[in-house]
């Protein structure tokens, strides 16, 4: 009762909070879009070839670019409102639909390549701390320094050299094996053999964050006076480590994961380019590339709002984790 | 979310020896790891400046027999991409871009985030409140989407994608300042500075900005490690500047022939990562002289 | 001294650190049942000794010589799990700090649950049930409901009493309590000490009770050991020492301890500071207290004087206030 009730708390506030940041972005976002130089219209144009001043204008004037920036703002936001993110000229169809089809690659892409992270690194971070010092402490933190160092575009690359060119165990690209017509249990397996190089290429920064992160917080969290009541009980190192420590060190690691769930977004960008995955990384970049930038705001504003849900989520689980956190 | 994200930064502490400590000095002297990683530096700094030197022809121009592999040919010892440009003395021209992007972009990203930080850190009040919601903006947008969306926009040039890069990154340091800045201003030595009356330029840049100065340098080569991890990706997809050779457009158009020539990407891949590496080994060594309290001696 | 082999026989042991050896030929011993309460200003080594009859002694510490034995076997040679088996089963401990020797994310009731369910594989409904009885045993209000609360929401005489509670679970035959009550407030102090006794006193056990208050032994300690840097320097009954300090850092302590029941020797004056710091005896060929010692003769300076009895029982290591004594005892040819 109690529990949940602290809960809700620890969301009203994030909710709260987070509305103002929305608002700025989406005002922030709509100016830079707005001043840069070109639109939709010159790009179709510049492809088209033949585009007369007529044609220039007549476009701009169906897709609301001839009018004043706050005007057009003001519709934006008013289209918002409504739960419409625009119409993307190029693609022919409402923007919402368009993300709509990529979001769900993207969410298990990343999904995967953070569950990777999470898991691997705070085992890493676990046996660094535990075998401070010694040898095993100091190979591992070379090779979590390596990972941090390696551009996830890169290792990518080098896992289809590797997997796919040369052993021919995993696929270099793309999202199922196309025409292949698989269901059921088959189709899943596909998927996952499809999602396990990019997943891990964009895993790879991040295990050695949470490593690195989990290593500090653990010899830290050792040195408490609770963790010595542990041990005078008679308690096991391991047990000590997973029941006492952990719990504990977990929750700098938790706190951080949130702010780094942008970061993985980002990387989703070029590892969507890499492996040619069908997500919102892509999509983003394409709508660059082609000034459409009704496409391009409601990627931008949905990241935005997925970075907020995490940070949401993260700030639940916290709570969770730790009982001493009351509404600030 | 800003109360609880606020002081986390914990490989990074506050009360720091002076920066002119020989103490700080020896104990980074004393890892090895670092030393060897500052020497590599040194040696591609050199390599980077002297490249008009070492090859004089535009490294974007064809030389040899396109797909040379490595140790084929003696002249070109890193062997030569599809157009026959030679592949080390683009990784040579490569290094200069990689480094002064890298540089440039965290010393423009860092005063941007020494003077927002140290405002709303040291002012307080609205002032902060307002500081931080501009920051929570730019962390709350991916960053390297961000980054893709201004590079785009504003013409891929070495200009604008140090300042896009600059303005992704500045946001670590606000943060790191304003915290650092926060505790620093109760202390007294600043409250004594205020008693006589300093004025708050004085007072911030003077007095405070000294004592927050350990982490920051420590940040600032993470920063620059991940400019050039950042610059690099641009230029793999086709966002970096045309008329320069990168180490991330070395990759990009060596990504093409992946299957039957892995060498164009797998060469300039190493530069990258040998580089950052260097420098993140640098950034773990300052940390661990800079902050004596996180070392393992107790 | 005591006729019956001891509960807990600690002999000549040393402690050092890669930078100094804070306990040095250190022993003593606790009866069955007793309270022996070891006195010493923070520094002197008495809580690495605590930890090192646990065997939970910090990785940089080692203990070079000497022996520890519970029930005449020898703590030092036992594998770690057999360790395991001994720490909250047979040798509880707890600690200074209860604001921090909780586990801040597990409720209080879990973790006193944990140790019987390690110990006495209690199920946890069963645990659950035991812990409840626990906590009204040390005298928690509202076990049902505190059983449930974490540890930032108790005060910390609660938590201390939380910690007992844990300790003294498994019915262990010794109870090592640091400076229990120093993190206390004064009225909580003697409660706190109240319950320990009673506790001792319920359940049989021993207790050896680690403080820098000399006040506190008269009333709730059977024998005193007095520790200076490192070394016994006194040991004798409770009521002996506080009546008849022999070594003149007993008498400093005295005179620095306020006590209800000053007495005539220290008159209720002001409390006196004992001049100087524990930190002078680092690297002193003589004995540790010479430098701040007002009796100090040229011959202390030269190497340690050893612990002498001048009565059964009764040790002090300090030939300059024990030369009379010594005398009387060599007199009846003791």
């Amino acid at each position: 009762m109690f529990e949940n009730r602290r809960l809700l708390r620890v969301l009203r506030r994030t909710v709260v909070q987070a509305v103002p940041t929305v608002l700025g972005i989406v005002v922030l976002n709509f100016l830079l879009l707005k001043l840069a130089p070109g639109d939709a219209a010159d790009v179709m144009a510049g492809e088209f070839g033949t585009a007369t001043e007529e044609t220039m204008a007549m476009l701009r004037r169906q897709f609301g670019l001839d009018l004043p920036l706050l005007q057009q703002l003001l519709a934006y936001l008013g289209n918002l409102v409504q739960f419409s993110l625009g119409f993307s000229p190029r693609y022919g169809m409402p923007v919402s639909e368009l993300i709509g089809q990529r979001l769900p690659s993207t969410l298990m892409l990343m999904g995967l390549a953070l569950a990777i992270a999470v898991v691997v690194g705070i085992a890493l971070g676990t046996t660094m701390a535990m075998t401070a010092g010694r040898w095993t402490d100091r190979v591992l933190s070379v090779v979590s320094l390596l990972f941090y160092s390696v551009p996830g575009f890169w290792i990518g690359l080098m896992l289809i050299v590797l997997f796919s060119v040369k052993l021919g165990w995993l696929p270099s690209g793309g999202q199922e094996t196309i025409g292949a017509g698989l269901t059921g249990l088959d189709a899943v397996a596909d998927r996952l053999k499809h999602m396990i190089l990019p997943a891990t290429s964009l895993a790879l920064f991040y295990v050695a964050i949470y490593g690195r992160l989990t290593r500090a917080a653990v010899l830290e969290v050792a040195s408490q006076d609770y963790v010595r009541t542990a041990a005078a009980k008679g308690l096991a190192p391991l047990t000590v480590t997973l029941r006492h420590v952990l719990r504990n060190a977990l929750l700098p690691v938790t706190t951080l994961a949130g702010i780094h769930f942008g970061g993985i977004l980002g990387g989703a960008v070029v590892v969507e380019t890499v492996y040619s995955w069908p997500g919102l990384g892509r999509l983003a970049f394409e709508s660059v590339m082609r000034r459409d930038f009704n496409v391009l705001l409601g990627v931008l504003l949905l990241s935005s709002f997925l970075v907020i849900i995490a940070n949401t989520l993260i700030d639940l689980l916290h709570a969770w984790l730790d009982p001493r956190i009351e509404v600030r | 979310m800003t109360a609880a994200t606020s002081g986390h930064t914990p490989d990074i502490a506050v009360a720091a020896p002076p920066l002119g400590s020989w103490r700080a000095v020896r104990a980074f002297l004393r890892n090895p790891a670092a030393v060897l990683a500052t020497l590599f530096l040194i040696m591609v700094a050199v390599t980077a400046v002297a490249a008009p030197l070492i090859y004089p022809e535009d490294p974007l121009s064809m030389v040899a027999r396109p797909f040379l592999w490595p140790g084929q040919n003696p002249t070109f010892p890193l062997g030569s991409d599809s157009l026959g440009r030679d592949v080390a003395a683009g990784l040579v021209w490569g290094a200069r871009i990689s480094l002064l992007i890298g540089i440039a972009a965290m010393a423009l990203g860092v005063t941007i985030g020494i003077v927002v930080g140290a405002t709303a850190g040291y002012f307080g009040g609205w002032i902060d409140d307002a500081l931080v919601r501009l920051i929570e903006i730019f962390q709350t947008t991916p960053s390297f989407l961000m980054l893709v969306v201004l590079v785009a926009i504003a013409e891929p040039r070495v200009e604008s994608i140090t300042v896009a890069i600059a303005l992704v990154t500045w946001p670590t340091i606000a943060r790191l300042v304003r915290a650092e800045f926060r505790s620093l201003r109760e202390k007294d030595f600043v409250t004594a500075a205020r008693g006589l009356g300093y004025g708050h330029a004085r007072i911030i840049f003077i007095e405070i900005l000294p004592n927050a100065l350990p982490p920051i340098i420590v940040t600032s080569s993470v920063i620059v490690a991940s400019a050039i991890l950042m610059e690099s990706a641009l230029s793999f997809m086709g966002l970096g500047d045309p008329n320069r050779i990168s180490w991330g457009s070395m990759i990009g158009a060596g990504r093409e022939m992946l299957r039957t020539a892995w060498y164009l990407t797998f060469i300039p891949g190493i530069a990258i990562v040998l580089t950052v590496l260097a420098l993140n080994l640098i950034g773990d060594a300052l940390n661990d002289a800079l902050n004596p309290r996180l070392s393992s001696e107790p | 001294m005591t006729t019956a082999a001891p509960l807990l026989d600690v002999a000549d042991l040393t402690i050092a650190f890669p930078t100094g050896t804070p306990v040095i030929d250190f022993g003593f011993t606790v009866a069955e049942g007793e309270t022996l309460a070891v006195v010493g200003e923070s520094g002197s080594g008495k809580s690495l000794t605590a930890l090192a009859v646990m065997r939970l002694l910090p990785p940089a510490a080692k203990i070079v010589a000497g022996a520890i034995r519970l029930k005449g076997r020898d703590l030092r040679a036992l594998p770690e799990p057999e360790m395991r088996r001994v720490r909250g089963r047979e040798i509880a401990m707890i600690f200074q700090e209860p604001m921090t020797s909780l586990n801040p994310v597990l409720t209080v009731g879990r973790q006193i649950a944990e140790v019987l369910r390690l110990h006495e594989g209690m199920s946890a409904p069963a645990a659950r049930a035991r812990t409840i009885e626990l906590l009204d045993l040390v005298r928690v209000a509202d076990p049902h409901r505190r059983v449930d609360d974490f540890p930032h929401r108790l005060s910390g005489g609660m938590r201390q009493r939380v910690m007992i509670a844990m300790a003294v679970a498994c019915r262990p035959r010794l109870l090592i309590a640091d400076e229990p009550t120093t993190a206390l407030d004064v009225t909580i102090q003697a409660q706190v000490l109240d319950l320990l006794d009673r506790l001792r006193r319920d359940l049989g056990m021993a207790l050896l009770l680690i403080t820098h208050d000399l006040g506190i032994v008269g009333q709730w300690a059977d024998r005193v050991v007095v520790m200076y840097a490192g070394r016994r320097v006194e040991q004798a009954d409770a009521t002996r020492v506080l009546d008849d300090p022999l070594h003149p850092y007993t008498r400093g302590l005295l005179a620095a301890s306020p006590r209800l029941d000053a007495s005539l020797h220290y008159s209720a004056g002001p409390l006196r500071e004992i001049p100087g710091s524990i930190a002078s005896a680092r690297g002193q060929p003589g004995c540790p207290f010479a430098p701040r010692c007002p009796l100090a003769q040229p011959s202390c300076r030269i190497r340690p004087p050893p612990l002498a009895a001048v009565r059964p029982g009764r040790l002090v290591a300090c030939p300059v206030t024990t030369a009379s004594e010594l005398a009387d005892v060599a007199a009846v040819g003791l």
